[in-house]
C-alpha cells in the first residue's frame, strides 16, 4: 500500500463553548479554551491520500491539484477566520477533533470527483504538543 | 514475545528532473511544470522495521547492520547522484516521490531479513512525504 501526505497550515481563531451549557459549565468543561473572546492557533493539517500510481506520470495525485483543493475547500473557508462563525462550527464545537472531521468531510468528495486518489486520513496539529487524526488508522 | 517497531532515518541529496522517454519536452512541461527542469532535493528516509527482540541481545536488528544496509543500498546509489542519469530506475517513469519510494522499498525488501520491513517513508520536504506500507505476513 502506498500513501502520500502533504502538510498545510492555516491560522484561525476559535472559542470552545457549547451553546446549551451555562458559562460555568463551559468553563468547567473547556477551561481557558472557553474564554469568551476566543484565541487562535496556526493549525497544521496533514492530508494523506492513496490510489493507483499513474504509469505515465508516476503520481498518485498532482500535488498542485491537491494544493488547489485544500485552498478552495479548507483555507478559503477557515483561514484567518473565527471558526465559530463559519459553517459547520455554528452548531459544532470547533475542537481540533471536530476540525479534523470537518476537513475530512470538505476534502473527501472533491478529491474523489477530480482525481483517481481517495482520502485516507486528516491529521490536525493544533500545537506542537497536540494532534488529532480522523480516518483510517496508521 | 511482543513485536517492537524500530525506525532509523538517513538523509541524502540527489538531483533529478521529471522526464520519461515517452514524454516529450512540451508534455513534460505541461504535466510537471518547473519539476521538468533539473533540480534537487534533500531527501529524508525513515525505515520502520518490526520484529521480536532477540531474547539474548534484546535487539530486533543490530543497528550497525541496518546502518550498513542503508549505506550500501541507498546512500551509495543515490546520495550526491543524479536520479535520471546515474541510476537505472527512472528510464521509464519520472522520479516522483511515489516512484522513488517504491524503488527504495524494493531494494530494502531484498536486503533486509524477510518479514522485517514494515514501512518506508520518503520525505521530499517537510511538507510532502510518501509511505509504502508492507502488509503483515501470515506466517
Amino acid at each position: 500500500m502506498i500513501e502520500l501526505t502533504r502538510r498545510y497550515e492555516f491560522p484561525a481563531a476559535h472559542v470552545l463553548r457549547h451553546p446549551s451549557f451555562s458559562d460555568e459549565e463551559n468553563r468547567r468543561v473547556y477551561g481557558k479554551c472557553a474564554n469568551p473572546n476566543g484565541h487562535g492557533h496556526d493549525y497544521g493539517v496533514e492530508v494523506t491520500v492513496t490510489g493507483p500510481v499513474a504509469a505515465k506520470t508516476g503520481r498518485i495525485v498532482d500535488p498542485e491539484l491537491l494544493d488547489a483543493l485544500f485552498e478552495s475547500e479548507v483555507r478559503a473557508r477557515f483561514g484567518h477566520r473565527m471558526l465559530n462563525e463559519c459553517e459547520p462550527f455554528r452548531e459544532r464545537v470547533p475542537t481540533a477533533e471536530n476540525i479534523a472531521v470537518t476537513i475530512h468531510e470538505c476534502l473527501a468528495v472533491p478529491l474523489s470527483a477530480n482525481t483517481t486518489a481517495r482520502l485516507v486520513r486528516v491529521r490536525v496539529i493544533e500545537t506542537a504538543k497536540n494532534s488529532f487524526a480522523y480516518g483510517a488508522p496508521e | 514475545m511482543a513485536q517492537v517497531r524500530l525506525t532509523r532515518a538517513i538523509e541524502f541529496s540527489s538531483s533529478l528532473s521529471y522526464r520519461a522517454p515517452d514524454l516529450d519536452e512540451a508534455e513534460s512541461r505541461r504535466l510537471f511544470g518547473a519539476a521538468a527542469n533539473l533540480h534537487g532535493h534533500n531527501y529524508r528516509l525513515e525505515v520502520t522495521l518490526r520484529g521480536e527482540p532477540d531474547p539474548v541481545t534484546g535487539m530486533v536488528l543490530d543497528l550497525k547492520e541496518l546502518k550498513g544496509i542503508l549505506e550500501r543500498e541507498i546512500n551509495q546509489r543515490f546520495d550526491h547522484r543524479d536520479l535520471n542519469r546515474d541510476t537505472p530506475f527512472f528510464e521509464k517513469t519520472p522520479p516522483t516521490p511515489e516512484s522513488f519510494v517504491q524503488v527504495i522499498h524494493q531494494l530494502l525488501l531484498a536486503a533486509l531479513p524477510k518479514g522485517m520491513l514494515e514501512r518506508t517513508r520518503l520525505r521530499q520536504s517537510q511538507d510532502l512525504w510518501v509511505d509504502v506500507i508492507e502488509p503483515e505476513s501470515e506466517a
